[in-house]
């Protein structure tokens, strides 16, 4: 019997998008229930929210001051306490819960699976390795199963749940050693958000400067595509980190990838191959992002994109 | 203060790595091996913070087999003090691996562990976080600037939203992501110097480390691949196969 416990992301007023991506992850372990933990100063908002996410069993609302920030020092005692009444503790495998979900397993003394990508059964995950190149399908051991989920791999749980919200307190002596100072975004806009577009434009070294990034933004707007870079673009200082595609930055799933200006190393390829779609504008045609590109085309970015737009009206 | 800084041998990130036909795992016989480039820059931190006087002492240590030495030997010729060789042939999982570190903090009293937030061959995640949860010690994940004042670190860490700054109180863990720093070129005097260093070798049973319960791999597949595309000659091909898909 499956019982499982999924630590909502959120950023205290919005629940992030991966989280719903996560029940979909344990409906497929076929759990008799799927509750869901809202950490936070005030849940009210979120919780609400999560309840509306079908699949949703009970939505757990833990208020707690200390809960303001998700703070993984002072989350992980919290999920541990509640961690005994069930047999899988899951969280979005995105920088919230690759933080969290290590140090609640070795608090429970138990492994973590990192990046579930498919569910065979209750206790048997495929995640990757390798920057993607390999998979591996692993066993959990007794005890309770930990895992991240890696969001790409799972549509998005449907709305229309109407699940219980219950308050809870929980015991557990949090730290002082770890202090919130500061979040600087960099203010996407109105842009959709990278992981949940269902198109985004991504620029490369090859887009050349911070000033020149703004042909990718403007054509981004026309499509209304999110955002992406390649780690170089974001090493050079083009546009901010949280923008970055692949192994380290985010793994991304949009219909539509357009690339411009990527040369396609595995470390980025790794957070494109569930795109629908990959589209590549490289000047190299020996670039290896043509290896994986639907459609490629050997050319000027700076020519193709005034081109791309007026064929687009 | 000491840091104590993690080393991993794993495959070249230039690599373009072999699943074996069997499912039994990825190929390594042969296959150029390097350390962990997010343990470079993890190296490359904790030498910093000595060269700026925040520290005294740089330890590196490494969990593998005896050839896991090459890689003590690049961090010793960066500039690392000493080394510490956990020696063993089985293969070790992140929970383990963090019960050998805690093992080595507990005798060793580092202020800061440094490890890189990821190694790139089981992109695992997680040996950073485990050994601050065993240590109740605080954790800097995915670290992109580090600044050390007195008894607290102020680490900058690269988060899906942004840039978050924590304050944590050491002795602490800090998880090194990619733009913490560019790690140094290692000349070939230092190579030599480093010869010298020593390098002190002891057993998970020295340590008293039992190993934890481990995730089973059943098998290691190649992932789907994708179908091979088309090359458009031009913008117009480009449109109207978009088109064509529904996509724009
Ligand atoms: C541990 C590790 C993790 C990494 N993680 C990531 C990651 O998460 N994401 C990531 O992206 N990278 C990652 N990398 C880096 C990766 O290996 C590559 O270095 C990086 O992706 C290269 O970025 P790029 O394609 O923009 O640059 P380059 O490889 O320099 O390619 C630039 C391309 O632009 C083309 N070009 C130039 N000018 C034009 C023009 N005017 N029009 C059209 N094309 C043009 C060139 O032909 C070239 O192909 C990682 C590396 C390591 C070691």
């Amino acid at each position: 019997m499956s019982k499982v416990l999924i630590i909502a992301e959120h950023d205290g007023a919005n629940l992030n998008g991966s989280t719903a991506r996560a029940v979909t992850c344990a409906q497929g372990i076929g759990a008799d229930s799927v509750d869901v933990a809202v950490f936070a100063s005030d849940g009210s908002a979120v919780a609400g929210q999560v309840a509306a996410l079908s699949g949703v069993s009970t939505v757990l609302q833990i208020d707690n001051a200390a809960n303001e920030q998700a703070v993984a020092a002072i989350l992980a005692p919290q999920v541990q306490a509640l961690a005994s009444d069930y047999s899988h503790v899951l969280v979005p495998s995105t920088t919230f819960g690759k933080d969290l979900a290590p140090r609640v397993a070795a608090l429970l003394g138990v492994p973590q699976i990192s990046d579930i990508m498919r569910v065979e059964s209750a206790t048997v995950f495929d995640r990757p390795i390798y920057a993607g190149n390999a998979v591996t399908t692993v066993e959990a051991p007794a005890g309770i199963v930990v895992g991240t989920v890696r969001t790409a791999s799972f549509s998005a749980a449907d709305a229309g749940g109407s699940a219980t919200v219950e308050k809870r307190e929980v015991s557990a002596e949090l730290p002082s050693h770890t202090r919130f100072v500061k979040l600087e975004t960099s203010g996407g806009g109105d842009r959709p958000d990278l992981q949940a577009a269902a198109k985004v434009v991504s620029g490369g070294r090859g887009v050349g400067s911070e000033e020149n990034f703004k042909v990718i933004y403007d054509f981004a707007d026309k499509l209304g595509a999110g955002v992406g870079a390649s780690r170089a673009a974001v090493d050079a200082g083009f546009i901010p980190n949280d923008h970055q595609v692949g192994q380290t930055g985010k793994i991304i799933a949009p219909e539509l990838y357009i690339a411009f200006g990527i040369s396609g190393a595995i470390q980025h390829l790794a957070g494109i191959k569930d795109a629908g779609t990959i589209v590549a504008v490289n000047k190299d045609p020996d670039a290896p992002i043509f290896e994986v590109a639907d459609f490629g085309l050997v050319a000027d970015l700076f020519e193709v994109i005034p081109e791309l737009e007026k064929a687009l009206g | 203060m000491k840091i104590l800084v993690g080393v991993k041998r794993v495959v070249d990130y230039n690599v373009r790595i072999q699943v074996n036909p069997d499912g039994s795992g990825v190929a390594t016989n042969g296959v150029k091996m390097s350390m962990n480039p997010f343990d470079e820059i993890a190296v490359e931190e904790a030498l910093r913070l000595k060269e700026a006087g925040k520290a005294e002492e740089v330890i590196a240590v490494t969990i593998g087999p005896k050839a896991s030495q090459e890689q003590l030997r690049t961090a010793l010729a960066m500039g690392a003090d000493r080394a510490i060789h956990v020696e063993t042939d089985e293969e070790i999982q992140p929970l383990t691996g963090a019960r050998i570190l805690k093992a080595l903090t507990d005798k060793e009293s580092p202020k800061i562990v440094m490890l890189g937030k990821q190694a790139i061959d089981d992109d695992n995640n997680q040996t950073a976080q485990m050994l601050a949860a065993l240590s109740n010690w605080p954790q800097a994940t995915f670290a992109s600037k580090v600044e050390v004042e007195g008894d607290v670190a102020n680490v900058t860490r690269e988060v899906d939203a942004g840039l978050e700054t924590l304050a944590v109180d050491l002795p602490a863990v800090i998880s090194a992501d990619l733009r913490l720093n560019e790690p140094r070129y290692v000349k070939l005097p230092d190579i030599m110097k480093a010869k010298r260093k020593p390098i002190e070798t002891v057993t998970l049973a020295d340590l008293a480390v039992e190993q934890a319960a481990a995730v089973k791999v059943l098998k290691t597949s190649a992932p789907a691949q994708r179908e091979a595309g088309i090359k458009v000659e031009s913008v117009d091909e480009l449109v109207a196969a978009l088109k064509e898909k529904g996509l724009i």
